[in-house]
């Protein structure tokens, strides 16, 4: 193709879109409003993403020691819970050193402890984690068949409900993107369509003079992704800038650290690249979808 | 040149439009088709020049069947044939020079090539004096020209005009016609369909005259041979 032709091509493009500036306007901005919801609802499920996957490796298994094993038989099981299958760490904390855990944690209230009178009332415990997060309920049964323990403890049903959640936020998420895509599709072929139809004649005559289809059809697409671009690139601004302000507003008015996501730049760089990408992709289909009637004959 | 054997049309609606219709017309030719309003003229036209296919038969243009052209060979064809129409098609928002380099631009023809082309296009018709003006400037038969103009251009083997006098006055058509018999002298095939008495009598060329979609007539230095 030569580059005399490509320059045609924008030129074209660049004119009709100066031309319906208003109707380019509109569509420019359905794209943006689209992508910006878009936006949100991908950062909203990858950010939900982020705290079930943190939260469902953070679960782990307690095991209460009865409190008439000694310490030494209660250190011997270390090896056999070792050998659980899924169980990636185990570790042993005796009665005394989470007596002592607990005096900390009481900080100014430790005077409470002394009112035991020396007595610890607390049990020997493991502290169990496992390779995967679904590993956690099988390995719980066994440790459960264990003589020694009292109880053994793992957020009962937290796991299962945390899948089910996402799953949740991952289908809304996703139905609410595609509809808002395929609105936005509609919209840029709709504007598209009016400068197709604006320039039919002069379409009807490129044909007759022996232009290819393609060459038709350029300066449309051209424009179709210069709308979905500008739209997106919009979109990207205020969606990362948003983000940002609202970063700063948990992480410093609310000391909250539950958008894991905040201080990953790739992930921002990477949502709007892709943002960029839809919506030049959305302008390039758009305008064919308008194109494929028109050259039929 | 254009050889169409047994072609018949018929629209998606019913209307038969050809019927049945064979036509040889060899390179250099300059071929009247004449016939009443809705005799099929129209229809022959856009047949060759593909904006129309064949409902039957085959349309060989030097040697090659048009009727199976694959959609993206369509405008290949169709450089090689220049259409004048009665309502000229020109573009009202370009200037007449640009509206002749336009049939270049489309086909991707060299810069070069559109700087030589054009003035001797617009030379060829007498217009050389009104490569600024837009269209709506210009008389009737000058808009002609410049829709002339634009068919030759790129030089193609095959004019093709459908009525390009009906909307002028007779003196205007006259020069119209003589425009075109210049240009088929310099060797280009020209087939002109019309209803035009005068002209057709007054040329003395092969006149094909179509009735209800079918060849009724075709001599040599023909007369438009209706009184209509």
């Amino acid at each position: 193709m030569r580059i005399r032709t490509i320059s045609y091509f924008i030129r074209e493009a660049l004119k009709s879109l100066y031309r319906n500036s208003w109707m380019g306007l509109a569509s420019m901005g359905t794209v943006a409003v689209s992508l910006i919801i878009v936006g949100l609802s991908l950062i909203t499920v990858m950010n939900a993403n982020y705290l079930a996957a943190r939260l469902e490796s953070n679960v782990e298994i307690i095991a209460f020691i009865k409190s008439d094993v000694s310490e030494d038989d209660a250190r011997a099981l270390k090896n056999e819970i070792q050998s659980i299958p899924g169980v990636s760490s185990v570790e042993f904390r005796s009665k005394d050193q989470a007596l002592v855990e607990f005096r900390k944690e009481l900080g100014e209230q430790q005077n409470m402890i002394n009112a035991l009178g020396g007595e610890n009332p607390l049990p020997h415990l493991y502290k169990v984690t496992t390779i995967s997060p679904g590993d956690v309920e099988g390995v719980a049964k066994k440790l459960e068949l264990f003589p020694q323990m009292e109880k053994v403890d793992y957020g009962k049903g937290v796991v299962e409900k945390l899948f089910s959640i996402t799953r949740w936020v991952r289908l809304v998420g996703l139905t609410v993107i595609v509809l808002l895509g395929l609105a936005a599709v509609f919209l840029i072929a709709t504007t598209i369509r009016l400068t197709v139809f604006a320039r039919r004649k002069e379409i009807q005559i490129m044909k007759i003079l022996g232009a290819t289809n393609w060459f038709i059809r350029w300066p449309f697409l051209v424009e179709g992704m210069v709308l979905g671009f500008t739209g997106a690139l919009i979109a990207v601004l205020i969606v990362d800038f948003s983000y940002l302000a609202v970063i700063d507003y948990v992480q410093k008015d609310l000391n909250l650290n539950i958008l894991g996501l905040q201080k990953d730049t790739r992930f921002l760089l990477l949502l709007g690249g892709v943002m960029l990408g839809v919506g030049t992709f959305i302008g390039a289909l758009g305008s064919g979808i308008s194109m494929r009637k028109f050259l039929k004959v | 040149m254009i050889n169409m054997i047994n072609v018949s049309k018929i629209y998606p609606n019913g209307t038969k439009a050809l019927t049945d219709v064979s036509l040889r017309v060899e390179k250099g030719e300059f071929v009247f088709l004449v016939g009443p309003s809705g005799a099929g003229k129209s229809t022959l036209t856009k047949l060759i020049f593909r904006e129309e296919q064949p409902t039957r038969g085959q349309i060989l243009f030097n040697g090659k069947n048009i009727a199976r052209l694959r959609p993206g060979e369509v405008p290949y064809l169709r450089r090689n044939i220049g259409v004048i129409f009665q309502d000229f098609k020109l573009l009202p928002n370009k200037t007449v020079a640009e509206n002749v380099s336009f049939a270049l631009e489309v086909i991707e023809a060299s810069k070069r090539e559109i700087r030589k082309s054009v003035p001797e296009a617009l030379e060829m018709v007498g217009l050389s004096d009104k490569v600024n003006a837009v269209p709506s400037e210009l008389s009737g038969g000058e808009q002609q020209r410049v829709g002339i103009a634009r068919a030759i251009v790129n030089n193609p083997p095959l004019i093709i005009a459908d009525e390009p006098t009906g909307n002028l006055d007779p003196e205007t058509s006259w020069e119209i016609v003589n425009l075109l018999h210049e240009i088929n002298k310099c060797g280009t095939t020209v087939l002109m369909a019309t209803h035009d008495k005068v002209i057709v009598d007054g040329m003395r060329k092969r006149v094909v005259a179509l009735e209800n979609g079918r060849v009724v007539r075709d001599e040599e230095r023909g007369a438009y041979g209706y009184e209509d």
